[in-house]
């Protein structure tokens, strides 16, 4: 018999800690497979950040660091001067890469830093008990909104990718989701996408992928990915926000 | 003739995967309960899985072999 589906190598084998049906895990895996599939499992480094990823360092089968909370892009920064020959990436959620850390994300895509972050965008704190993200939807309930965000003195939404596209530096920026089979497999080409143009040395590369909560959300798994569908892509559109390739194609 | 084989233990009973299958194969198995205290997933009828990986494709912790 042929072997379909197994997984990777690039993952190791102790057992994810991720609520049940958290899409951290998918994510996880499309990005070992992403790294495996180019060659690069043993030139992998990758960074970890502070939230329900922080164990990533166990589930990664390369190098792993661990960063404080919102630096990893500093850090992957510092490693990969030092190793221009590795593939090194930061793995953060958006507490993580979109509040705490704002000014090392958007530093490291305006230098075209030659890395790439996986930006897992849930719209929440997982880690700490669900309070209001900078990516929390207007109106959404989470523990510090429990009357919804409000957007007369929380503002609006942070869209990470329609802002890091104004920068002139970076290669590849897309946002993607994995709320079913074929979104899953079209996040798999970005995240493939990303990594390969850190191989080629064309810079800075993000892939922003939406993903659920179902324990803060409340919601049981398969409702959360309903959820997500239906609520936040309207907020946050799918699509790629930049390509240096195309528009250099395109002059 | 597919195959499918499920590392039981860490299934989470998410069931991602039986909304997943095309052909709605898989379910969760509550005449059983792993070490993590959950049900977990198996197939009602592998005569009839194309072995299409959609269910794999959908599993956050990798529960999963798919061969044919
Ligand atoms: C300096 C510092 N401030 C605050 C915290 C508390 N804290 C831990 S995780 C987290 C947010 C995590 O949310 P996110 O990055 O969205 O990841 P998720 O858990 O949702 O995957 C916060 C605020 C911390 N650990 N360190
Ligand atoms: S708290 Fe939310 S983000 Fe964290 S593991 Fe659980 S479901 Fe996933």
């Amino acid at each position: 018999m042929a072997v379909v589906f197994k997984k990777t190598s690039m993952l190791t084998d102790v057992p994810l800690h991720y609520c049940p049906g958290c899409t951290h895990g998918i994510i996880h895996r499309l990005v070992a497979e992403s790294i495996e599939e180019l060659g690069a499992a043993d030139k992998a480094i990758g960074v970890a950040p502070v939230g329900c990823a922080v164990f990533a360092y166990n589930y990664f089968n390369c190098d792993m660091q661990e960063a404080a909370h919102g630096r990893a892009p500093a850090v992957a920064t510092g490693i990969k001067r030092v190793n221009r020959d590795c593939v090194v990436f930061t793995y953060q959620g958006d507490g993580d890469l979109a509040s705490i850390g704002t000014a090392e994300i958007v530093h490291a895509a305006a230098r075209g830093e030659n890395i790439t972050v996986i930006f897992v965008n849930n719209g929440i704190y997982g880690m700490t008990g669900g309070q209001m993200a900078p990516t929390t939807l207007p109106g959404q309930v989470t523990t510090t909104s429990p009357y919804g965000r409000d957007t007369s003195h929380c503002g609006y939404p942070i869209g990470i990718s329609e802002l890091l596209s104004t920068l002139k530096a970076p290669s590849f920026i897309e946002r993607v989701s994995v709320h079913d089979v074929k979104n899953v497999v079209n996040a798999k080409r970005a995240i493939k996408e990303a990594f390969r143009r850190q191989i080629d040395g064309k810079g800075f590369s993000l892939v922003e992928v939406l993903s659920t909560c179902p324990t803060n959300w409340g919601m049981n798994p398969l409702d959360a990915l309903k959820w997500l569908e239906a609520n936040m892509i309207p907020y946050y559109p799918l699509g790629n926000y930049k390509d240096r390739d195309k528009e250099a194609a395109s002059k | 003739m597919a195959k499918l084989t499920f590392a039981s233990e860490i299934c989470k009973g998410c069931g991602l995967c039986v909304n997943a299958c095309p052909k709605k194969l898989l379910e969760l198995d509550k005449s059983r309960i792993n070490k993590k205290g959950y049900n977990p997933v198996h197939i009602t009828d592998q005569a009839a899985c194309v072995a299409c990986a959609a269910c794999a494709r959908m599993c956050p912790d990798c529960v999963i072999t798919v061969e044919r």
